[in-house]
Parts: C-alpha cells; sequence; structure tokens
C-alpha cells in the first residue's frame, strides 16, 4: 500500500480544518471512518475521489468523540453519529423498536467483522463495487468516459437510472435511510448544512463521477430520523447470490404507516437495482387507503418494476426486484 | 512521499509491545513483519477472505485492513496466543479431532472467529455458529467439519476443558 499520513481529528470542524490544510498543502487527502473500503481501494490502487491521487494524508474520523452515539430526539426521532458501527446500528435497542429497517439493513451487511469496523456514515458512502471500477479501468467512475458494463458484463448492474454509468449503489443501510425520511447533516468549510437523504444521493446523469453530493473537504457528521407515527412498521430484505458476504442483487426497504390493518402511506425503496437507492412512489401509491391482501402486495411488486430497463445479462433482476417488494410488503403488512 | 514511522504500543498474546512501523502499516504487517507473528494469514488482504483476522479487545477483526494506529493500547489475540503452555486450545484440539483442516490457510482465522463467539456464547447454536464465521472463506472442508469442530469444542469447554492461552 502507498505510504500515507494518519491524522486523528477531535472534531468534525477539525477534521474539515486538517482536511483543508492537506489540500491547500498540494496534498490529496480522504476522510477515514473503519477504513474497510477505503483501504481496499487503496491497496487496488484505485483512487476514491475522481481526479484526485492516493491519497497522503487519511484524516481519522473515528477520534471524534460522541460520533458513534444514536440520540433520541423529545419529539421520538433520533439522530444517529456516521461513525457507529454497522455492529453497534444493528444492535442498538432504540433502532431495532422505532427504526426496525434500519437495524435489519444494517445487520445485513457484509461479514461480521466488516460490521465490527464498517460504520454507517462508510457504509453510505461507499465507492461502488462495479468489478471494472474495482480492477481499473479508466470509467465514468474514476474520471474516464465510457461504462464498460454496457457492452460488457453488466450481470450486477442497474435496470433503474442507469446512464451514462450503470453502477448500482451498494449500501444496504441507504435505501432504509431514504424509506425513513431521514436527513443527512453535511459538515464542510462553509459550516453545516442539512438535506434529506433522498437529495444526498446523485444520479450518474448529474454527475457521473461521484454518487452523492459530498465535496472532498466535507462529512456526513449524522443522520437524523424523524418520528415514527404510532401504527410505523418496517423491514429490509435483501437477496444475494450466496448466503452471507456480498452485497444485494435486489433488495428492499419498506416503510408502512398502518391504521389497523390499513395502509395511511407507504415508502419502498429499492438497493441495488439502480445508482442511488430507489424510491417507487407508483409501487407506494398503490397501498396508500388499502389493505393488504396477497393480490395487492402482488400488484406493488408489479408496479415497482415497473419502469425497469434490463442490460444484456441482468433481465433476472427484474422478477427478483418484484418480489423481494411483493413479499416484504405482504409479511410486513400481515404480521402480528 | 517518505514513509513515517510512529511508535505503537499494544499487548498482543498477553505481552507488552512498543513497536515502531511506518504510519501506513496495517495491524496485520505489524503482527507479521514486525514482530514475527506469521500465524494470521495475508490471503486477500483486502478484507474479503478473513484469513487475517485476529481478536481485538474482544472482537473478531480483520487486521489486513486495520490500520496499526487504530490497535494503540489496545489488546490483541492472534493464533499464536490461543493455547497455554500447557495444552492447546479446544477448539484446536477438536479442529484436529474433528478434520475440520485442510490445508489450512483460512484455520488461524476461523480459530480466531470461532474463540470470539466462545469467548460471548458459551454453547452456541448452528446458526450463531454459521454467523460468525460467514466473513471467514474456507474453500476446502466445505465448512461441515468446522461447524461440527466448533460445537465440539463449545461442548468440551462446558464440560470444564480449559482455555489457558492470552484469550482465556
Amino acid at each position: 500500500m502507498k505510504a500515507f499520513a494518519n491524522q486523528n481529528a477531535r472534531s468534525v470542524e477539525e477534521a474539515v480544518t486538517l482536511a483543508q490544510q492537506s489540500l491547500q498543502g498540494g496534498q490529496s487527502v480522504s476522510f477515514v471512518g473503519g477504513g474497510t473500503d477505503l483501504l481496499q481501494l487503496m491497496k487496488d490502487r484505485v483512487v476514491n475521489r475522481p481526479g484526485s491521487e492516493l491519497p497522503d494524508v487519511l484524516v481519522n474520523l473515528k477520534t471524534v468523540g460522541g460520533l458513534d452515539q444514536v440520540t433520541p430526539s423529545a419529539q421520538g426521532g433520533a439522530t444517529i453519529g456516521g461513525m457507529i458501527t454497522l455492529d453497534a446500528l444493528s444492535q442498538n435497542a432504540l433502532v431495532r423498536d422505532r427504526f426496525r429497517v434500519l437495524a435489519e439493513a444494517a445487520e445485513s451487511v457484509a461479514s461480521p467483522q466488516i460490521r465490527k469496523a464498517g460504520t454507517l456514515a462508510g457504509n453510505v458512502c461507499q465507492r461502488p463495487w462495479c468489478w471494472y471500477f474495482r480492477n481499473g479501468f479508466q470509467c465514468y467512475k474514476a474520471g474516464g468516459s465510457v461504462c464498460y458494463s454496457v457492452r460488457g458484463e453488466n450481470q450486477l448492474h442497474a435496470i433503474f437510472g442507469g446512464g451514462p454509468s450503470y453502477i448500482v449503489n451498494p449500501s444496504d443501510v441507504a435505501p432504509a435511510l431514504v424509506a425513513l425520511d431521514a436527513s443527512f447533516r453535511v459538515v464542510g468549510p462553509e459550516g453545516e448544512r442539512t438535506l434529506s437523504a433522498a437529495d444526498f444521493f446523485v444520479l450518474p446523469r448529474q454527475d457521473a463521477e461521484h454518487e452523492n453530493v459530498l465535496a472532498d473537504d466535507e462529512v456526513l457528521a449524522s443522520v437524523e430520523l424523524p418520528a415514527p407515527g404510532s401504527g410505523m412498521r418496517s423491514a429490509f430484505h435483501k437477496e444475494m447470490d450466496r448466503e452471507a458476504w456480498t452485497h444485494a442483487l435486489a433488495s428492499a426497504a419498506v416503510v408502512l404507516d398502518m391504521d389497523g390493518g390499513v395502509v395511511r402511506s407507504a415508502r419502498i425503496v429499492l438497493g441495488g437495482v439502480a445508482p442511488i437507492p430507489w424510491r417507487v412512489p407508483e409501487a407506494e401509491a398503490l397501498l396508500a387507503g388499502n389493505r393488504v391482501t396477497p393480490e395487492l402486495a402482488r400488484a406493488v411488486g408489479a408496479a415497482a418494476v415497473a419502469g425497469a430497463r434490463a442490460m444484456s445479462k441482468n433481465a433476472y433482476k427484474i422478477p427478483l426486484a418484484r418480489s423481494v417488494v411483493e413479499r416484504t410488503v405482504l409479511t410486513l403488512a400481515t404480521s402480528a | 512521499m517518505s514513509a513515517a514511522t510512529e511508535i505503537v504500543r499494544l499487548t498482543v498474546n498477553g505481552d507488552r509491545q512498543e513497536v515502531g512501523v511506518p504510519t501506513h502499516f496495517t495491524l496485520l504487517e505489524t503482527l507479521r513483519y514486525a514482530l514475527g507473528l506469521t500465524g494470521s494469514k495475508q490471503g486477500c488482504d483486502k478484507g474479503d477472505c478473513g484469513a487475517c483476522t485476529v481478536i481485538l479487545d474482544g472482537e473478531p477483526t480483520l487486521s489486513c485492513i486495520t490500520p496499526v494506529w487504530e490497535a494503540e493500547g489496545r489488546t490483541v489475540t492472534t493464533v499464536e496466543g490461543l493455547a497455554s503452555r500447557e495444552a492447546p486450545h479446544p477448539l484446536q484440539d477438536a479442529f484436529d479431532l474433528n478434520g475440520a483442516a485442510q490445508c489450512g490457510f483460512c484455520t488461524p482465522g476461523i480459530l480466531c472467529s470461532a474463540a470470539a463467539l466462545l469467548e460471548r456464547t458459551g454453547d452456541p447454536t448452528r446458526e450463531q455458529i454459521k454467523e460468525a464465521l460467514a466473513g471467514n472463506l474456507c474453500r476446502c472442508t466445505g465448512y461441515t467439519k468446522i461447524y461440527d469442530a466448533v460445537e465440539a469444542a463449545a461442548a468440551a469447554m462446558q464440560n470444564g476443558a480449559s482455555v489457558g492461552g492470552a484469550s482465556g
């Protein structure tokens, strides 16, 4: 691995300052949390920031005090620090109780070792796992001007929202956060800004190189979850090509606001099928005001994939995503 | 850029160590190349295969993607630290008796993941064992004999087999 220096940040603001100082000094810099993605990128000599060099300096966010906590808000929501590990997030009692979809998503990530090191913010901001990008091809994600999957091996690529790059967002927790209508607190040199989870991610047609709006010197510091309604229930389901330790071929994060047996409103977000967490409003609309039957769940699944477009080798993802939605909605709505 | 070095203090298999290593070293590189503990394997070296798994403050940890600074002041147990002077760890005994190691490359990491599990859960279910070992790849055994061995070790420890190494 290329040599680099480590700088421990004691606050998010200090982290931003340290990053700026390195950038102004002509050094390339990356923020690091658990490092499970970043160190792999560095070992493979894949740059984390398009147009940049492999980092000379890593600014360590895990030394920022309190950034690994879940803090309940007075209204019943919660603020979750970006440096909480996925393992701690999945086991947190408040998260399991009120925001189950997020706990289930966190516990479905990768392997036990990765979950004990990897963080919430790191999982949200991980780079794509497209085999072309990870193997040094000069694709859009590496600052080039071609997506090799289009004429190549696209078994794991996008069926929604693709073009010009067809990567999929690999995060399991990201669809859960969008489904929960989370807000992201981003800290940068100009101060902080808060934006909705849905506005954080960007499609390749908006910005082919980046997966989100973060600038090089900005940090995803924490996530805010609004208070759940009294009838809220939620679940995450992930389909993989083996039983453990891989990314989603297709996943669904489903949040239902129920009044007895009737769905007041629904949010359904797919993972592993699009360059961003992919919300399916047409499918959500079918649920509003209705009691969930097997027939309705089937229609919701069909509506969820109505806009999908298969590439040459990933048509299997369409029925897969349809059934993931159908089953997750039916199981969640009809469970006691 | 020349490689800066730093002094890292950590406890490895019960011994306090103070070691000067390049800042960009991983914990695995520190164990293998600065401390000579080559039991932990450098397999994929990217956190995929689990062969580098060590126990860091009780938790199974991928030492190949753990920057060495993360281990400052902490306690590491590697496969070399599982046995006592007198006897192998019950897991090592059970792996032997059950034929749970073939080529052996994954074995140090699997032993560490399993030892961390048995520290937390004395009588794990098959599902808990599978989950605990989900991040450790074995291409020889098909896992069945590994699961059998972990169950056998758990039973032996419940029946009083002693764990005398640094993890005990």
